[in-house]
């Protein structure tokens, strides 16, 4: 288990650094900040500053190495634009988008697992049927799209929930609605999928035959074996989440790290746009880190064959 | 004697209509072993999956199958799991899948006894242990926290076995228990099931596709055809002289060591069940086929003390065993479905 999850820890850690380097490739490649953020009437003179002051016009390779440096120190440099360092604005950004995904990811699991395990009990039942029609439309709709739909019902027609900024709860709901639909969705989808294929293994058979009742035939041999691919599925979700948030915050003018890499990205403010990326790739690299500790929590096949060597 | 343990009358079985056992009987006496041989898709699985109620909900089960005085195809749902696993036990193909990936064998064999025979906690795993003892597990003790996947085969087959005894069956079905093992194991497996009929006196039901395992291990032996009993018979007249033309094809395609022979085939394949023949379902492959043979399914008939045979033909044949006849050509109606 230790051998296990420390090779997962390497990968992790070389994976950010991937990241960190191909962020690096891309702002570059991109488009150069000085004329972006001084405007393409600035004098020629105020831009080679710029860059002389920004070490924008030492050579590329000297620049990634500082920067690698750098952020080893935990250094992520000073936004462009207002001279604040990029972790403080990227901080001051972070509680309110947890406040939409973490809710969102609950809301994931409690519709999700619930309504993929039940449909699978009842197979072509007439709920079975619900939920999969349900979540087809779930999965296929694009969140911007649902948001509209959702601020058009409930904020223009309705007017019982506010369409945009962060005053109070109420504010979180259709963000969060939003954001989660799709994951508890795909997530209904896959527990289902998992259960079947699980309720159809010899071994269910043998628990039966024991004279365990269903339930605990359910519970005690079905479930664990169902959760081992259906954990993988929730890994993809955090990411899924983080990449939703982009939007969500836009649509619902909600002040977090979503909308600050929209704004960054668009101002060419690299060093914000660095530490964005760098806190998506972590906060990737961890999901996946406990996926694959769920893993050996859950299969002890895995945790022996580590053992092992393998 | 008393009456059977078990008796199955007018078994019938179909899956989205397609009859997969088509009105099986037999009865099991206490402490007897009783051999059922078949191909794959004779119903011989099926026919015990359905009197367990095991089988999916799709599967319809038509027929009585008698526990002493009571219908297990009609007790409530919480008297069958009583009694599954706890007066009649069964066990599996594959021992590797048939147990569970994710629990201890502690946990598997400890469900049996808490549900069974009530016991909990430290009481458990002293039981536990001596189940294993009793199946040859080498460190049972050790072996209570291991996991499936860190036993052989032949191990798991014995913790299977041992998880069946937890409950002191009456009855234990075998369902092919050493299809999936090296023969070497298969010979242990089937001494350990001997050894623990004679302890406990518990009557076993043998499914095999395998004739040697059965004639090696059963009193009676039932041979299965397109979801019916076709021939019956204590175990050692059955292998002398076979009476049903598709027990003997069986038996000429078993070798024999003292007198090396060529082995026959018997021709064709296992009728679709959605398709089955006019008449005997066995005839478009027997090569004694009659016209006689197509008037209608022929009944299983007790033909002597013991025996019983489903064959249209029955008491005019005289079967060589390993003569090499081609089957006969009847003329035979369009098939309907």
């Amino acid at each position: 288990m230790i051998r296990y999850l420390a090779t997962r820890l390497l990968r992790a850690a070389l994976t950010i650094a991937l990241v960190v380097t191909f962020a690096f490739i891309v702002l570059r490649l991109s488009g150069d900040p000085a004329t972006i953020i001084l405007g393409p009437e600035a004098p020629p003179e105020a831009i080679e500053a710029f860059r002389h002051n920004w070490g924008l016009d030492r050579p590329v390779l000297v620049q990634y190495f500082d920067y690698f440096r750098a952020i080893l120190r935990g250094d992520l440099g000073i936004s462009m634009r207002d001279g604040r360092s990029a972790i403080e604005l990227v901080g001051e950004r972070i509680p309110a988008t947890l406040a939409l995904t973490i809710p969102a990811l609950l809301l994931q699991l409690a519709i999700g697992i619930p309504a993929g395990v039940y449909a699978a009990l009842h197979q072509g039942k007439g709920f079975d049927r619900a939920v999969m029609v349900t979540a087809v439309f779930g999965f296929a709709i694009p969140s911007f799209v649902l948001a509209l739909a959702l601020v058009l019902v409930f904020s223009v027609n309705l007017g019982w929930l506010p369409s945009g900024g962060r005053d109070s709860w109420m504010h979180a709901i259709l963000p969060i609605i939003t954001l989660g639909l799709g994951g508890a969705a795909a997530l209904a989808r896959f527990t289902r999928s998992a259960m079947l294929e699980v309720l159809g293994r010899p071994f269910i058979r043998t628990a039966s035959a024991k004279g365990l009742p269903w339930a605990a035939v359910v519970r005690g041999h079905a479930l664990p074996n169902a959760a081992i691919p259906t954990v993988t599925l929730v890994g993809f979700l955090v990411g899924s989440l983080i990449a939703g948030a982009v939007v969500v915050e836009s649509v619902f003018s909600w002040p977090g790290v979503g909308r600050l890499l929209v704004v960054a990205v668009s101002n060419r403010d690299l060093a914000v746009v660095q530490c964005l990326l760098l806190l998506v790739a972590a906060s990737m690299v961890t999901s996946n880190l406990i996926v694959d500790f769920l893993y050996g929590v859950l299969d002890p096949r895995l945790r022996h064959g580590a053992r092992a060597g393998a | 004697m008393a009456g059977p343990l078990i008796k199955i009358e007018g078994l019938r079985v179909a899956f989205d209509g397609a009859p997969a056992v088509r009105g099986v009987d037999f009865a099991i006496h206490r402490g007897e072993a009783l051999g059922i041989v078949g191909e794959s898709g004779s119903g011989k699985s099926v026919t015990w999956l359905a009197a367990l109620r095991l089988l999916p909900e799709k599967a319809v089960v038509e027929g009585r199958v008698s526990l002493d005085d009571e219908n297990l195809l009609e007790v409530p749902v919480e008297r069958m799991e009583h009694l599954r696993g706890g007066r009649v036990a069964m066990i599996f193909q594959d021992p590797a899948s048939a147990l569970n990936p994710v629990l201890t064998i502690r946990r598997q064999l400890g469900e049996a006894l808490a549900l069974h025979r009530g016991l909990s906690g430290r009481s458990i795993d002293a039981e536990a242990k001596r189940l294993l003892d009793l199946v040859g597990i080498p460190d049972a003790a050790g072996r209570l926290k291991s996991y499936p996947h860190e036993m052989s085969g032949g191990q798991n087959q014995r913790v299977m076995i041992a998880m069946a005894l937890a409950g002191n069956p009456d009855l234990l079905i075998a369902d092919e228990p050493t299809t999936a093992l090296d023969v070497t194991i298969q010979a242990q497996i089937l001494d350990l099931l001997q050894l623990v009929r004679r302890e406990t006196n518990m009557a076993l039901v043998l499914i095999s596709h395998d004739l040697g395992v059965v004639a090696e291990n059963c009193d009676r032996v039932a041979v299965m055809y397109a979801g019916r009993v076709i021939e019956e018979a204590p175990a050692r007249d059955l292998f002398d002289a076979p009476r049903h033309p598709y027990a003997c094809g069986l038996i000429d395609a078993l070798p024999t060591l003292d007198a090396p022979r060529r082995l026959v085939a018997i021709p064709g394949v296992v009728p679709d069940p959605r398709r089955m023949p006019q008449g005997c379902a066995f005839s478009p492959r027997c090569a004694h086929a009659a016209p006689a043979c197509l008037g209608g399914v022929p009944e299983l008939r007790r033909l002597e003390p013991g025996r019983r045979i489903a064959c249209a033909r029955a008491g005019e044949l005289d079967l060589q065993p390993a003569a090499v006849v081609p089957p006969v050509e009847i003329a035979r109606p369009e098939v309907t479905a």
